[in-house]
Order: C-alpha cells, then sequence, then structure tokens
C-alpha cells in the first residue's frame, strides 16, 4: 500500500535546500544578499509570477513574510528569512533563529494622533488604552512589560486608520521611514523594540542538513556584514 | 448532528487505527525482546506527586479538583509517572529495572498549530544502570526500535544536558542572566543568544565559546573541536560525551549517531546525555530522551537513570512517508 500524504513536506536530505523569500518590503533585500552571498536569484527577479523557483543546490520559494515561520517550522521549507517583527509575534514557532541579516530595518513603536493627547488620557482617567495593531501578541507583551493594561484590537489592512476614526486611541505598528505615519497625523510616542530581516532554519534540516545550513549560513553572515 | 471535540483531540478510525496497532504492536515487541516490561499508570496523578518530578510539572495543564478537594493533574509524560511507580513499588529492588510504556500523555496545546493535547508516547526506562553503560544500551534499544518500525534513515541526536550550566558556572553567570541564555540555547535563538550573552558580564573569548559550541554537530570530530576550544566544563562533558560515543562504537551502534553540542532539552529532570530523534521525511522530532540520574532522587531513591520516548502519531506519519518514498508497500 502506497500512502501520499499532504501537508508533510519534509526535509528531505537529497533534494535541494528549500529556502523560504519574503516577497514584499523584504524582497529586495533579500535578493541581495542571496546574490551576495552566491545564491542565483535571476529567475525571482525576472518578476515571474512563480512561487518556486527550482535550482540544483538551492530551491526558493516566496511567500508572504508572515508565513515563513510557519512553512519552517513544518519542515516544509528548511531555511527562510523573515523580519524579527514576525518571529516576535510568532513567538512560539519552532524555528532556530541564526542570523541577524541586518536589513530591512525598521521599529516597532506605538503611536497616537499627533497634538492629541487621547492616549494619556484614555491611560489617567479610564486606566486602560485601546491599541489597534496588526500584532496583538507584541503589543499585549509590551504593555504587560511596562505595567499598563490595554485592548488590543487586531486589524488587517491600514492600521493608520483606527486612531483616526475613533476605533483605538492608538497604534503598535511598523515604521521604517515614518513617512506613512506623518502622512496621517500621527507621530510616534514610544519605540517598543528595533527589527531587521532574520535567517532561521527547520529544527531537523539544521541537524540533517547541517553542512549546507551552515554554509549557507556562513555565507549569509560574510554577505550582510558591514 | 455534529457535536465538537476540544481541539488538539481526535477520533481514530478503523483504517488509521489497523496502521497504528501494527505499529504499536512492533514497537513493544522491541521492547520486550530487550527485556522491557510494559507498565501502565493512572492518566490521572496527584498534582503535587508530578510536581516533585518536575518543578514546571512538565507543562502539565490539566489541572482539577476531585470530590474531596485534592489536586489532580493528567500526566505530560510517563517518566515523571515511572519514577513514581519505581520509588513506590520498587524501592528495595536489586536494579537494574527495565520498563516500557505505550501511553497517550497530555499537554496544554498552543491554538490554531496543529498540536496535540493528547498524544502517545512510546518508551523505555532503564532505571539503576549509570552512565555511559545505560545510556548505551537506551541508544541501543532506540535504534533496533527505529529499524523495526523502517526508519533507516532517522538519526539521533547526542548532546550533554550540563554543558552549558557547568560552562556558564565557570564564566560566573549565575541566576537570571544564566537561565536567559540557557533559555536562548534550547529555542536555538543564536541573535538572541549572542545579545544575552554580551549583556552577561563576560569576556569575547567566552561569549565566541558559548557561541561556537552551539554550533558544533557531526561525528566523533566534534568532539576534538570542541576540545580544541577548551575549559574545564567544555573538557567533562567532551570526556563524558567521548566515552559514551567509544561504547556506541564498540557495540557497533554509534554510525547512525550524531553528537550534537546545541543540543538542550527543555524538559526540567535532564542530566548528562540527552537525546532527539529525527528522520528526513519530517520536520518536526519523532521523540528524545536522555539520563535522568536526580529525578528518581526527588522520590527518594537514588538510582540513576535513562530512557527515550518517541511520539507515535509522528513515528506513523514518518513511516508512510517513508514507504511512498520507497514507492514499495510495507
Amino acid at each position: 500500500m502506497s500512502v501520499e500524504v499532504a501537508g508533510t513536506a519534509g526535509a528531505k536530505p537529497d533534494g535541494p535546500l528549500k529556502l523560504a523569500v519574503p516577497r514584499g518590503a523584504l524582497l529586495e533585500g533579500t535578493l541581495d544578499a542571496l546574490d551576495a552571498a552566491g545564491v542565483d536569484t535571476s529567475t525571482v527577479r525576472s518578476e515571474s509570477r512563480a512561487l518556486i523557483f527550482p535550482g540544483d543546490e538551492i530551491s526558493l520559494v516566496t511567500m508572504r513574510p508572515s508565513d515563513v515561520p510557519t512553512y519552517v517550522e513544518a519542515g516544509a521549507a528548511d531555511v527562510g528569512i523573515t523580519g524579527k517583527d514576525v518571529l516576535l509575534e510568532q513567538s512560539d514557532r519552532m524555528v532556530y533563529e541564526l542570523l541577524d541579516l541586518g536589513y530591512g530595518r525598521c521599529r516597532m513603536v506605538l503611536a497616537g494622533r499627533r497634538e492629541d493627547e487621547r492616549l494619556g488620557e484614555a491611560q489617567r482617567r479610564l486606566g486602560m488604552m485601546r491599541i489597534a495593531t496588526k500584532y496583538p501578541r507584541v503589543a499585549e507583551r509590551y504593555f504587560e512589560s511596562t505595567g499598563r493594561q490595554v485592548e488590543t484590537i487586531e486589524v488587517k489592512g491600514s492600521v493608520e486608520l483606527a486612531p483616526l476614526i475613533g476605533l483605538a486611541d492608538g497604534i503598535v505598528d511598523l515604521v521604517a521611514t515614518g513617512r506613512t505615519l506623518e502622512e496621517n497625523d500621527l507621530e510616534v510616542r514610544e519605540e517598543i523594540v528595533e527589527c531587521t530581516a532574520r535567517f532561521v532554519a527547520n529544527r531537523v534540516a539544521h541537524k540533517l542538513r547541517a553542512g549546507e545550513i551552515d554554509e549557507l549560513t556562513a555565507k549569509l553572515r560574510e554577505a550582510t556584514a558591514r | 448532528m455534529i457535536h465538537p471535540i476540544p481541539p488538539g483531540t481526535r477520533d481514530i478510525l478503523p483504517d488509521e487505527m489497523r496502521e497504528l496497532r501494527r505499529l504499536h504492536l512492533a514497537l513493544l515487541d522491541v521492547f520486550e525482546s530487550r527485556g522491557y516490561g510494559e507498565v501502565t499508570t493512572p492518566a490521572i496523578e496527584y498534582d503535587e506527586v508530578l510536581a516533585r518530578g518536575d518543578g514546571r510539572t512538565a507543562d502539565s495543564a490539566y489541572r482539577f479538583f476531585d470530590e474531596r478537594g485534592d489536586l489532580l493533574a493528567l500526566r505530560s509524560d510517563m517518566t515523571v509517572p515511572i519514577a513514581r511507580l519505581v520509588a513506590s513499588r520498587y524501592a528495595s529492588a536489586e536494579g537494574p529495572l527495565r520498563f516500557c510504556y505505550l501511553a497517550n500523555a497530555f499537554r496544554a496545546v498552543r491554538p490554531q498549530r496543529g498540536q496535540m493535547r493528547e498524544f502517545a508516547q512510546a518508551g523505555v526506562e532503564l532505571i539503576g544502570t549509570p552512565a555511559p553503560a545505560g545510556t548505551v544500551e537506551v541508544v541501543e534499544v532506540l535504534e533496533a526500535t527505529l529499524d523495526a518500525v523502517g526508519l533507516d534513515r532517522a538519526v539521533i541526536g547526542l548532546g550533554d544536558a550540563d554543558l552549558y550550566r557547568q560552562l556558564l558556572t565557570e564564566f560566573g553567570v549565575e541566576g537570571e542572566p544564566r537561565d536567559a541564555i540557557l533559555e536562548r540555547l534550547a529555542t536555538h535563538d543564536l541573535v538572541g543568544l549572542e545579545s544575552e550573552l554580551s549583556q552577561a558580564g563576560i569576556n569575547t573569548a567566552q561569549v565566541e565559546t558559548c557561541l561556537a559550541l552551539s554550533q558544533l554537530r557531526g561525528g566523533r570530530e566534534v568532539l576534538d573541536q570542541a576540545r580544541e576550544i577548551g575549559g574545564p566544563a567544555v573538557e567533562r562533558a567532551t570526556a563524558r560525551l567521548g566515552e559514551t560515543f567509544e561504547a556506541l562504537e564498540e557495540r557497533g551502534v554509534a554510525e547512525r549517531v550524531r553528537v550534537d553540542l546545541g543540543l538542550l532539552r527543555d524538559l526540567g529532570y535532564y542530566s548528562g546525555a540527552i537525546l532527539e530523534v529525527y528522520d528526513p521525511a519530517l520536520g518536526h522530532i519523532l521523540g528524545g530522551g536522555g539520563r535522568y540520574d536526580e529525578l528518581l532522587k526527588r522520590f527518594g531513591v537514588d538510582l540513576p537513570a535513562a530512557g527515550f520516548a518517541l511520539y507515535v502519531e509522528r513515528v506513523h506519519v514518518a513511516q508512510m512517508e517513508e514507504e511512498s518514498r520507497r514507492g514499495g508497500s510495507p
């Protein structure tokens, strides 16, 4: 009897190493780092709509940054690159964080409306703030560690909207340049943590494909070192 | 009508159960043939008894009061209940004692993660045989088990639970900073590890030592590489591991064992050798184990011990993957 099991793709030491590449803001930096580390990324750069780009030694698989820990934890991808913000939000994913790649630098911040004391006011009078965010777990941990009570409201789209039309008193979000905040009349009140791109590995692949993964780690370290 | 069951639990239907039962029998066959007698213990125990084995009760998530107001807990593994059993029923027995089990254990799950609240474990406990002989026997049984269920590509990682504790003591890192570093090592967060180490007030060479050690994994040569790094704690750990590895080689069972100095299991009771099992067909760990020479003492019997546990459902999935890879029939 031959049995096919969906969704249990493994870290097969025989095939090429599968590397999860984040689409979106981290894509450019990731491809540059991979190029510098000697990984051919021309097929991804050719703007193909494909999701999988096979290679002899390394196959690239593109996906949303927030999906990278999921695929890597399950071993569907052996290694991957994603933002520290994603790893913090999904801190219960069991992936090995091997390297800080340094690029994609941005800050996780608490922001409120400019010249508007609603945040402090809510905290003072209600003892409680309403915070809209795409990162509810990071936000909750941060406020808990600073001894404040908040109601986090998870939103999926433009977080900036929430304080503008009264859904929340403030937001916790990732800012790179701060332009989006500025355009929406918001300002940074507190900095929570700085985030960069990270190189992660599946636990089993890290053991069974130690040689390949160590080599790629060393090359990426060299390529991204300043 | 659909009646829900809690997430992380499941029904098993006849087709799967037939295969699982074959697997169960194959596992128990190996254990019994090696002289390990099967035991069953209650799924529910007194919380304070389980907590004695592991201060954190090994993630025991389900506690409740009985009709007399006593606090009960569902077991989160079988090692602690068997330690309890040995202390109460075999306290004066001349060792070594060999037990095996196939039992369900219960742990907390995080939502939407595909984790199981209730899962089956199969394993052995060898009580009364110290390192390295006891460790070697356990590894031998583990290898025979993997062979018997067709996982001939599976690999066993062998590490040392005391290495970093002793190393950090040697560096003068104690208390909270030490726990923070051990936590990073257990989750293998190397970026976080580097930052914790740099805040621990130790010098650059010492930071480098910790980082380099955590990356060492492979064959016997790893022990020599570690020795070059030096220091009494590393010396002791590599001596322990070397002794075990040599004994494994003598018994001809070292081939699928990889020395892994980055290995650190998060259960509270391990000391000395620790084991993890991987199969290339599965992205998750198949099982693990090691020595817990201090555990029985907590129950009032001072006996060295070692064992391993495999996650039965994962072994089953790996088995199916290996079968379809081979393209043949079981």
